[in-house]
């Protein structure tokens, strides 16, 4: 087991990609959701100029928030070719407020349809928190 | 973990797991495949994930699963699942994120023979002219307004702009239109999506491929379809883009919420559905309905600019380039049609999940020319090995809800894949057995190798042994184009 305190690793599945994500919080998880799923879609980030962009969300519950999220940065990548790697964010209840900053994609090698549902829970673990995610890819 | 000695043998070619195996099963599975298919996916989750399928609310008769299964999210890929209309539900997982993706096919009477020489030049044309890769925009742009007319009008829409002749549109599913489209159900993010991406193949496993006709099984059904021995045709692989993406996405979260409203308990989230008669289950088929009609747009586009393609390098140099429609098939997509259980007539919403229609002969909504035959189902394979084309039968009505398998299917995940073969040598591999390749990404092209996915022949030749599909025509690849 990867002993780190956060972080993501990619599992087999047939057809998809599987990530597994850990980290000691709530929003640190979300991060860590962000960041392999960038990492899964090869996605480089241009160095110049740098944004901000706010989020806000609305859910059911934890695992619904994760989705829109991700699923909020994969319509960023597509429509307006951004991408991110800070991220401030601060969860209550079923809302999710972020500030998240980035830039251009540089480039990025693989698509990514969608966020699935399939077999989601965030479980508490001996690592603080965890997940895993199936992309429709 | 659903083991061999669980499944009940029916025949060679068709197992089933009973409702006994698991106690909120609603009906059986019915499985078409060999001993040796099924081994191959004993080790993903596609039978646990087929068993998961069978507790939607309203199934009737059995869960269908072709013999191409594999892994999927909430329903195995190759699944087919109907839910009486109108008291059963609609699943958007049960169609997938990219709603209608299909395959078109185009033949021709170009001989190889008079071709070859050209095909190297013919791909790069065809690279050029139909854009692929993760986010690529396409040659057409659309407003909001014409966006619209795209959802309700599909390939007519296409027609009206000059991408298509009325054959294309008769030698397509529904006629390249389904009705009950209503654009005010699609949120502003799909549309957002949607409005740039018309005539743009994508990445993953979308693929545009110019064949050989191989042999030739049923001369009588290949005539019908102008598919010639020693001819060249064309395969576009491709679905609805981010805007169908989008739709699903946005349905899958709102249904969250309608199946508490609804009190539907099921074993996976990515299942929720709601009744086909909700206003939520009628908003998402007018949605889905709109992302099959702009699939449907999109793959005709394609059609237009590989046409374009083939004229640019062909004309003058063969004696006709031209490209006629075989037809054109969804294998992801939610349907409202009449099949006959336990003897009765019934309405059902067929999910159909990487699985085709396969319709028999004598279906009305078939060209004239298809009619006396059944309707093509399109198979195509993995990259570099051989490509299917079909006709569905009788049985495939009485035993699969008119639906047969839709390709080879995966059995090493990407990532394996990716490890074990390397895009480059692939790429010189391909390209020595006298294919030309253009691919826009190396890793991706990895991914798809031919060893990550089953032997489409034996898939083939499972749904012929089944009787669910007759063998007409096999094609082999000369040129691969892959975002």
């Amino acid at each position: 087991m990867d002993k780190s305190r956060q972080g993501y690793r990619e599992h087999e599945h047939t057809a998809d990609w599987e990530l597994e994500v850990w980290a000691e919080s709530l929003p640190a998880l979300f991060e860590q959701a962000a960041r392999g799923m960038y990492a899964l879609a090869g996605v480089v980030i241009k160095p110049g100029p740098r944004l901000e962009h706010r989020l806000e969300l609305q859910a059911l519950d934890n695992e619904s928030l994760l989705v829109s999220f991700l699923g909020a940065l994969l319509f960023l990548s597509e429509t307006q070719g951004l991408a991110f790697d800070r991220f401030e964010i601060l969860m209550q209840e079923g809302n999710l407020q972020a500030s998240v900053q980035g830039a251009q994609i540089a480039a990025i090698s693989r698509e990514i349809k969608a966020v699935t549902y399939h077999n989601l829970q965030i479980l508490e673990s001996r690592r603080g928190l965890e997940a895993r995610i199936v992309f429709d890819v | 973990m659903v083991d061999l000695k669980d499944l009940i043998k029916i025949s060679d070619y068709e197992w089933e797991i009973p409702r006994s195996f698991r106690g909120d099963m609603r009906v059986p599975v019915r499985l078409f495949a060999t001993r040796r298919l099924l081994e191959a996916v004993m080790d993903d989750k596609s039978l646990e994930q087929a068993v998961n399928t069978t507790t939607l609310p309203g199934l009737v008769g059995h869960v269908v699963v072709m013999p191409d299964m594999h892994q999927g999210y909430g329903f195995p890929i190759g699944g087919v699942a109907a839910t009486r209309y109108p008291d059963g539900v609609i699943s958007p997982g049960g169609i997938g994120y990219d709603i209608n993706c299909g395959v078109r096919l185009l033949g021709s009477q170009i001989e190889y023979e008079e071709a070859k020489g050209h095909l190297d030049r013919l791909a790069s044309a065809l690279d050029e002219n139909c854009p692929s890769g993760v986010g690529t925009k396409g040659h057409v742009r659309v407003d909001d307004a014409e966006l619209d007319r795209v959802c309700r009008e599909g390939s007519r829409w296409a027609q009206k702009k000059g991408y298509a002749s009325e054959a294309d549109l008769r030698r397509t599913e529904e006629n390249g239109r389904l009705e009950g489209a209503d654009p005010g159900a699609v949120s502003k993010h799909a549309k957002e999506r949607g409005r740039a991406q018309i005539g743009t193949l994508g990445a993953g496993n979308h693929f545009i491929e110019v064949d050989v006709v191989d042999q030739i099984f049923d001369a009588e059904a290949a005539a019908a379809m102008g598919l010639v021995e020693g001819s060249l045709a064309v395969q576009i692989h491709c679905g609805s883009r981010g805007f169908g993406h989008q739709i699903c996405t946005d349905y899958v979260q709102e249904f969250q919420g309608a199946v508490r409203r609804y009190n539907i308990q099921l074993p996976d989230r990515e299942l929720v559905c709601a009744p086909l008669t909700s206003p939520e289950g009628q908003s998402y088929l007018a949605a889905m309905r709109c992302a099959a009609n702009y699939a449907f747009a999109n793959r005709q586009v394609l059609a237009h600019f590989a046409r374009k393609a083939f004229e640019e390098v062909l004309a003058g140099k063969v004696h006709n380039w031209h490209l006629h429609q075989v037809y054109d098939i969804a294998h992801n997509m939610g349907k409202i049609e009449t099949h006959e259980i336990d003897g009765q007539r019934i309405k059902v919403c067929v999910h159909r999940k990487g699985a085709t229609r396969a319709f028999g002969p004598g279906f009305e909504g078939l060209p004239e020319e298809y009619r006396q035959i059944g309707q093509p189902v399109l198979v195509p394979g993995s990259m570099g090995t051989a490509s299917w084309v079909l006709v569905g039968t009788e049985e495939s009505m009485q035993r699969s809800f008119g639906s047969s398998c839709h390709g080879a299917g995966r059995v090493m995940s990407r990532a394996k894949a990716k490890k074990s073969v390397r895009g480059e040598t692939l790429k010189s591999e391909l390209q020595a057995s006298g294919i030309s390749v253009r691919a826009g990404s190396l890793a991706g092209l990895a991914e798809e190798a031919p060893q990550a996915y089953k032997d489409v022949d034996d898939v083939v030749a499972t749904v012929s042994g089944a009787g669910i599909a007759r063998k007409v025509a096999r094609l082999v690849p000369v040129a691969v184009i892959k975002g």
